[in-house]
Parts: C-alpha cells; sequence; structure tokens
C-alpha cells in the first residue's frame, strides 16, 4: 500500500484533538506533558507527510465524507506543517515550572482548530473554524481572571462581519466585500482596529497568544474569501490602511518598554507588510508576499518563542534598563538576533529574498508605497537591535542559579534556524512554490454567475 | 573563461563564507572552537583566499583579459508575464581592475590584523564571538567587493553593517560602546535603505541589477572590445533622470557608510570596539566601501555632472570638517578615525573630479597606512609621554586667535551635526512615537472598563501569592 494513500490530513487535525479529549482526564503534569508533546509531533509528522503527498501530487485514496471537507493546495500545503511544528515547538519550550499552568486540553484543542482552519477552503465552514478559533484565548484569559473585553469585542466584530459580509456576498449585495475587507482588517490588528494585539499578548499566557498571532490568519481571510470577490478599489484602499498601519506599529514598536508589547506591535508592523504586498496584486508583490508569510511564521515564532522563555527565568521583561542576559544564555542572545533581523529581510535568510521580491512588485507598482516599506523595514530593523542590546547587554548579573537554554529550547531555535537559513539559501523551494489558488477570482464569478438565474 | 580561473575565482569567495559557517555554528550548538583552531582556521581562509585572489590576477596579467565573470547562475528566477515583469537574483561576481586590487587588500589587511588580534584578544571574554563576526565582516567585504549585481552587493553590504554594528558593542557590559553601537547601526540602516532602493528602482528601470547595464560600455576608438567593458571605462545606459535617481540614491548609501558629513558622527563612536577591529574596519576597509561603491558606479558619476559635482562638494567638505576636528580630540582612536576621515574625504573629492586610478591608489595607501597607525596606537602614547618626559615639559601647541576659539568650540562638539540630527530628526520622532503609544494605552483602558481591570487584576494578584 502506498504510504502517501492514508488521507493524512485528516489525521493531522484529528489528532490533537483526540488527544486534547485524553488529555483533559490526565491530572499529573508529568503525564499529561509528554502525552501533548506526542500528539503534536503525531500531528506534524501526518502534516508532513500529507505535504510530500501533495508535493508529489498523491491524493489520498479515501477520504472522510464529513463537513467540512479538508485539502491542500498551493496555498496552504507549506502552512500547515510549519504550524504544526510552531506547537510542537510550543510545547517543547515550555519550561517545567510553567507546565502546571499551561493547559494542554486548550493548546491541543487550538492546535486541531488552526490546522482545520488552515486545511479548509468552504466559506461557511471556514467561517465556523475562525470563530471556534477565538475560544483558546478566551477561556484562557477567563480561567487567568484577566480583562478580555477589549479581545472580545475585537473578536466577536470580526466573526459579525466575517459571517454577515459573505452572507452579503452570497446574495450579491454590494455591501459584501466591504463587510468581509473590514473583518480581515480587524482580524489582522489594522489600525484603528489593533489594540487587541497587544491586550492578547499582555493578558493571555505568551504561548497562547503566540499561537494565535503569528500564523497570521487574517492573511489566509484575504486570500480565500476576500480576494476573489473584492473589487480592485477596495484593495487599493486596504494598501493604505495596511501603509498607514506598518508605519504607526513600526514606530511604536521601536520606544516599547516592554517586551510582549514590542512582540505585538513588531509582529502587527510586519504582518501589515505581507498584507500590503497582497493586495497590490501584482505578480511579484504577490509571490514575495506570500513568500514573507511562511518567513514570519518562523522568524516571528522564533522571536517569540525566545522572549517567552526568557520570560520563564526572569519574568516578565521590562526595557527600562540593560539587563546583560548575554552572559547566561548566548544562544538566546545570537537566536534573537537572528530571528529579529530575519523577519526584516537579513541576508540568507527566507526573509532576505521574500523581502526584495515583495519590494520589487511593490515599485513597480507604485514607487511611493516601496518607498514606505522599505522604511518601514529600516525602522523595524532598529526596533530589534535596540531590544537586542537593552535585553542582552549591559552589566551582567552573577547568580548561583543556572540561565543558560535547556536542551529542549536548544532544540527548538536550532530546528527554527535551520528552517530560516536552509530555505534562504534555497528559496525557489518555497517561493515558486506557494501560489495562491489559480484564478480564484475567475472560478468565483464562474461559480456567482451560474447561481443567478437567467432572468436577472 | 578557463576552468581553472572559475574554480581560483569560486575559493575566493566561498573562503571567508566557510570561515563564517564554521566559527558561526561551531558557536551556535555550543561547541565553538578553541583559540588555536580558530585562529589556525583564520589564517588558513585568508591564505586561500589571498592566494586564489592573487592566482585570478596572474591569470588576467597572462591572458591580457581585464574583466573576469564568476557566475553562480540565479538564486531565485521568477518568470512572469509580460516577461518584463519577471524577476530575477543573478549571483554574479566580477573581477576586474578595480575589485582585485581591492579584494588583495580586503585579504592583506585582514590576515595581518588577524593574526595580531588572536594575540591581543588572546583569553579575552567573548573570543569567539569576535572571531565570528569576523567572519562574517570578512565575508561582507569580499562579497561587496566582488559583487556583479546591485543585489550582491546589497547582501555583503549587509552583513558588513551587522558585524560593524555588534563590533563596536563588542565590550557589552559597558554602557557607551552598546550605546554607539545602536547609533552605528540607525546610520547603517539608512544607508541600506537607500542602496536596496536604487538595487529596487535598477531593476525597475532596467530588468534586472547587472553592474553591466548600469554601468555598460562606451564607444572608445583604438580600445579592443574585450577592453570596452572593463573598469574604469564605461558608460550609462540609462537616462539623465535615471542616472540622477540611481546615482542619488547610490551617493546616500555611500556617504552613511564612509560617514560623509553629515553622518560623520558614527565614526569616532566606532572607536568603542576592540583595537584590531577599529584598525581593519573604520580606519581602513568599512570607511572606504562606500568610496568604493562610487568608484564602482563611475559611468553614473560621469554621465552627470550634477552627480560630480555633488560628490566633490561632499568629499571636499567632509575632508575640511574631518581635518578641523581631529585637532582637538583628546584620546589617539578618535583622533585617528577623523584622520582616517579627512582622507576618505579627499578620496571622495577625487572621484567627484573623475579620477579613477588616483582615488583607488589612495584608498589602499591609506588603509594600509591607517591600519599600521591604529594598531601602533597605544604604544605611541608610551612614545609621546617618553618625548615629553624626555624635554621636561609638554609639546609646545600653537596660540590660538577669537577665530581658532570658534574653531576649537565647533570642532569640540564635533561640527554639532550630532545634536543637530538628535534635536531635528531623532527627538521628533521619537516623542511622535511615543504620544501614539500612550494613545493606544489610554484607548485600550477605555475599553476594558479599567475599574474592573484594577479589581481583576488585585484578584489575580493574590491568587499567585496564595498559590
Amino acid at each position: 500500500m502506498n504510504v502517501f494513500l492514508v488521507p493524512w490530513l485528516e489525521l493531522a487535525i484529528l489528532i490533537p484533538l483526540f488527544g486534547a479529549v485524553a488529555v483533559r482526564f490526565v491530572r499529573e503534569v508529568d503525564t499529561a506533558y509528554p502525552l501533548t508533546l506526542g500528539c503534536a509531533v503525531a500531528s506534524l509528522s501526518a502534516a508532513l507527510a500529507a505535504w510530500v503527498g501533495h508535493s508529489i501530487g498523491m491524493t489520498p485514496a479515501w477520504q472522510p465524507q464529513a463537513w467540512p471537507s479538508f485539502r491542500m493546495d498551493s496555498l496552504n500545503a507549506p502552512l500547515i506543517p510549519l504550524i504544526a511544528l510552531l506547537h510542537v515547538l510550543t510545547i517543547l519550550t515550555t519550561a517545567r515550572v510553567k507546565q502546571n499552568r499551561m493547559s494542554f486540553t486548550t493548546h491541543l484543542f487550538g492546535e486541531s482548530i488552526r490546522l482545520a482552519t488552515f486545511s479548509c477552503l468552504e466559506p461557511w465552514p471556514l467561517i465556523v473554524l475562525l470563530a471556534l478559533g477565538i475560544l483558546p484565548p478566551l477561556l484562557e484569559m477567563r480561567r487567568r481572571n484577566k480583562s478580555m473585553r477589549v479581545f472580545a469585542i475585537h473578536m466577536a466584530l470580526f466573526v459579525v462581519l466575517l459571517a454577515t459580509g459573505w452572507f452579503a456576498v452570497e446574495r450579491d449585495w454590494t455591501i459584501g466585500p466591504a463587510l468581509l475587507l473590514a473583518a480581515v482588517l480587524v482580524r489582522s490588528g489594522t489600525v484603528p482596529t489593533h489594540l487587541w494585539v497587544a491586550d492578547l499578548f499582555e493578558h493571555a499566557t505568551f504561548g497562547t497568544a503566540l499561537l494565535f498571532a503569528t500564523p497570521i490568519v487574517g492573511m489566509y481571510v484575504a486570500v480565500r474569501l476576500v480576494i476573489p470577490v473584492a473589487p480592485d478599489w477596495a484593495l487599493s484602499g486596504i494598501v493604505i490602511v495596511s501603509l498607514v498601519t506598518a508605519v504607526l506599529t513600526a514606530g511604536v514598536a521601536l520606544v516599547q518598554t516592554e517586551a510582549r508589547r514590542f512582540f505585538a506591535y513588531f509582529l502587527l508592523s510586519q504582518t501589515s507588510i505581507v498584507l500590503i504586498g497582497l493586495e497590490i496584486h501584482s505578480g511579484n508583490s504577490t509571490a514575495g508576499s506570500l513568500a514573507l508569510w511562511l518567513s514570519l511564521i518562523v522568524s516571528l515564532g522564533g522571536l517569540g518563542l525566545i522572549l517567552r522563555s526568557l520570560e520563564a527565568r526572569f519574568g516578565l521583561l521590562t526595557f527600562r534598563n540593560h539587563r546583560g542576559l548575554y552572559a547566561g544564555s548566548p544562544i538566546f542572545a545570537v537566536g534573537f538576533a537572528l530571528f529579529g533581523l530575519g523577519s526584516v529581510g537579513f541576508p540568507g535568510t527566507m526573509g532576505f529574498i521574500a523581502s526584495e521580491v515583495l519590494l520589487d512588485g511593490a515599485i513597480e507598482n507604485n514607487v511611493w508605497i516601496g518607498l514606505v516599506m522599505v522604511s518601514v523595514a529600516a525602522l523595524n530593523g532598529i526596533a530589534v537591535m535596540r531590544v537586542y542590546f537593552l535585553l542582552f547587554t549591559g552589566a551582567v548579573r552573577t547568580s548561583s542559579l543556572d540561565f543558560s537554554a535547556t536542551v529542549r529550547e536548544r532544540v527548538a531555535i536550532l530546528i527554527l534556524l535551520g528552517v530560516l537559513f536552509g530555505c534562504g539559501l534555497v528559496p525557489e523551494l518555497f517561493i515558486g512554490n506557494v501560489r495562491q489558488p489559480a484564478g480564484a477570482k475567475q472560478q468565483h464569478e464562474q461559480v456567482h454567475r451560474s447561481s443567478v438565474p437567467p432572468s436577472q | 573563461m578557463s576552468d581553472l580561473q572559475t574554480i581560483l575565482g569560486t575559493l575566493v569567495i566561498l573562503a571567508p563564507l566557510a570561515l563564517m559557517m564554521l566559527l558561526g555554528s561551531a558557536s551556535l550548538i555550543g561547541l565553538p572552537l578553541s583559540e588555536r583552531a580558530a585562529a589556525r582556521a583564520v589564517a588558513v581562509a585568508t591564505s586561500v583566499g589571498l592566494s586564489a585572489t592573487l592566482g585570478v590576477f596572474a591569470f588576467m596579467i597572462s591572458t591580457d583579459v581585464r574583466h573576469v565573470v564568476v557566475s553562480f547562475g540565479d538564486w531565485l528566477h521568477l518568470k512572469a508575464e509580460p516577461p518584463a515583469q519577471s524577476y530575477h537574483f543573478a549571483v554574479r561576481f566580477v573581477f576586474d581592475r578595480l575589485s582585485l586590487p581591492f579584494v588583495a587588500l580586503t585579504y592583506v589587511l585582514f590576515g595581518t590584523i588577524g593574526a595580531f588580534a588572536t594575540r591581543y584578544m588572546h583569553r579575552e571574554a567573548g573570543w569567539n564571538r569576535f572571531f565570528t563576526l569576523y567572519a562574517v565582516f570578512l565575508a561582507g567585504m569580499v562579497l561587496a567587493g566582488l559583487a556583479g549585481t546591485i543585489e550582491t552587493l546589497f547582501l555583503g553590504w549587509e552583513l558588513v553593517g551587522i558585524a560593524s554594528a555588534f563590533l563596536v558593542g563588542f565590550f557589552q557590559d559597558r554602557p557607551a560602546p552598546v550605546r554607539n553601537a545602536l547609533r552605528i547601526w540607525i546610520v547603517y540602516r539608512i544607508s541600506d535603505a537607500a542602496l536596496l532602493l536604487a538595487a529596487l528602482s535598477l531593476h525597475h528601470m532596467s530588468g534586472g541589477g547587472d553592474f553591466d547595464k548600469l554601468t555598460g560600455y562606451r564607444e572608445t576608438a583604438g580600445v579592443s572590445p574585450l577592453e570596452l567593458r572593463s573598469w574604469p571605462i564605461g558608460g550609462s545606459e540609462l537616462t539623465s533622470l535615471q542616472v540622477l535617481v540611481v546615482g542619488g540614491l547610490l551617493i546616500l548609501a555611500a556617504a552613511a557608510k564612509s560617514a560623509l558629513i553629515p553622518f560623520s558622527g558614527w565614526l569616532p563612536r566606532a572607536m568603542e570596539g576592540p583595537t584590531p577591529s577599529s584598525a581593519v574596519f573604520y580606519g581602513a576597509l568599512s570607511v572606504h566601501l562606500g568610496a568604493y561603491l562610487l568608484l564602482r558606479i563611475d559611468p553614473l558619476i560621469d554621465a552627470s555632472p550634477i552627480l560630480s559635482v555633488v560628490i566633490a562638494v561632499l568629499g571636499l567638505a567632509t575632508a575640511a570638517y574631518a581635518a578641523i576636528v581631529a585637532r582637538v580630540q583628546t584620546d589617539i582612536k578618535s583622533a585617528l578615525s577623523f584622520a582616517s576621515l579627512t582622507q576618505v574625504g579627499l578620496i571622495v573629492a577625487e572621484i567627484g573630479f573623475g579620477w579613477r586610478y588616483i582615488p583607488l591608489v589612495h584608498l589602499m595607501g591609506h588603509a594600509c597606512l591607517r591600519t599600521l597607525q591604529f594598531v601602533r596606537a597605544p604604544s605611541f602614547l608610551r612614545d609621546h609621554r617618553a618625548t615629553e618626559n624626555a624635554i621636561g615639559q609638554r609639546i609646545a601647541r600653537p596660540p590660538t586667535s577669537v577665530f581658532g576659539l570658534w574653531l576649537y568650540r565647533f570642532a569640540l562638539e564635533r561640527g554639532y551635526f550630532d545634536a543637530l540630527i538628535d534635536r531635528c530628526i531623532v527627538t521628533p520622532i521619537v516623542g511622535i512615537c511615543r504620544s501614539l503609544d500612550r494613545l493606544d494605552r489610554h484607548a485600550t483602558r477605555f475599553l476594558h472598563d479599567e475599574s474592573k481591570a484594577v479589581e481583576a487584576d488585585a484578584v489575580a494578584a493574590k491568587q499567585e501569592l496564595t498559590v
């Protein structure tokens, strides 16, 4: 039997779901942790198998006739294993002291929902999954007695806009695409609906916030639901709003005094650049934007995991003075610099060529957009180095405690660095292969025409 | 092009990259090389690189070829319809009468200072970090020096920038080096952004980033066809407006990299790094990279009188400024850095005047002399004191006039450039960013219903205390 004929994608989604149920009944952390890690690794293996099967053109012999159905295409094929990897590494790097507070059930449930979201191509199931995906951070904030108003208000707005938007699109109401666009803007944290991102990072655990924000779900919604139906003028409008977001959040990231808020604004600025590339909708900008999306998942994921590991040792990190953490944990320092600079297109990383292609497409479209994007990249580069110097340089604290990276953290950092530089050296691995589904717009128009009675 | 030539050319490029990979990956996996092994690796890499460079040189002399291209194909090629919109990132390196001496100089200085640094940095905390950054810097210089496309140049340019910033902040337990490193990084980001924009503009205008297109040959009677394409004979295929745009951006990039005014403030700050890195980077190579870029794009400068005048004026003004400021420096490394800047200014002015070989020779001579002076700086101070002790008094200084006092103040404040940039650019930008941050925090508190939020936080804090 051919191994690629197994429905690996469905398995990748179901394994963490069943794992979540199983872990729910385990009370001992020492048992729950390896079980959670095992489920995440199994899910990653299944996702990788599905990806390889898709790459060599093998489709599963049998697929569950369930609702919704999941499928891999040229867009989500590399995203799904990458997101599964991020979950594995998040669990792997969870410090022993934090494992008591980590809800393994919520984590696995969240993973299952996220993988299902990125595997889903049908609009209504996708909307339902997107709504379900909001639950893990909400539940966690509730459990931790944190105020969740800002997050809840924004996410409720997102779900309402998304559902009504698609409802309107199906009925060919003019307002439909506009509502969908607004939903994407809210989910992507575009100004002025960006407050929830920093708030989420402040009120949820770092791991949960990281897994919720880093995959850039708004981008997926834009590609699947919005771009096929949105008129060109609306996309141009989003470009302007995203440019403003990119500049403002880059500026705010530059002056942050808390690690979590810095990360939130840095992420917002970089994801806005990805959105701009997508919405410019020229050949190179789209290719660059999709490639930068993958690059950001890796580099921001790595950056976030390092900050999380440091927080596990030193508590909430503030930048009021130099902390001198290099001596205690050099690999965190090196990883922070490489992931941070990788996010803004450091040579040799995935982001380098992706940024070049994206900027080339942007300049082709409009010189001023390119100029602003280059300025944003420069500002973000300065912000990353400022935080690096504040965190890792300064007078060395002597302590009898060992603050160096554990083997698991070291492995996680090296894996992500391997992906970041490996794909950076062979960019055709991901730039040529990640594509927006061909003819999505035309396909939608065709379906729509056939559903409208001839008399209309 | 023969196979031997390709192999030699490849070795020139791969030697520093291999060194960077070796030192970097060993440190990353937590098994750094011993001092002896790392010193040997540095010696081997620089020897191989230099020997291969000399081999290419010998080959060029023996075959009378003046322009050797080593191409590694396209790093990425995205095909599109129409073909004009397709994107390709070509990895090409050019050995010609400009790049070959520059790369040979790079290897000679790196090899010499590498040997010096193995002793100077002996048992220094961060020994591995120093040599890893040293290798990154070498790789950046070689890539930038031999770049045949503007994208490859950008790659090397960025590597040089990041290695510089980290080396300036090498003594990271003290605040001053770190503050200066960040300042330098900011200036380098301006330079990087300008170069990136130039690269993208060039792509947009000519469909590729090849220097051959930017600095194509010019019809010159009595010159062989082979000679037509080689430096310094060329001619731009761009229109005058395009030349002005691309050239202007490249001048901005060069000015920031070579510390020309108004960016001069970073050079003395760079002296916070270890002496070997100050010597080889800011006294000899890095500070000349901007001038080298101007030499590389000389057909653009030839094609635009405006660019020539701007470069000449920029160079002369920098030279005058640095000559004045150097007079009042109270530490030897700062004095040497401004002395370097004076010469760099003159080199840039020479490029603006339309000379080509004179600035190249000037650059090489100055780099060697300044490296020697930097390395000798600590013992020079001792000699100076010994001389004063011998004559029994301070070495006499010339009397000052009223104008001299004004000039003294100007020099002491380093031309007020840093203060001006702080007041006119940095402070307003930071102020706006802080206001935006405050606005966001207020808006978030407003949405949260602050009283409940405070209550919830108090409950959470109480629970944590109980646990």
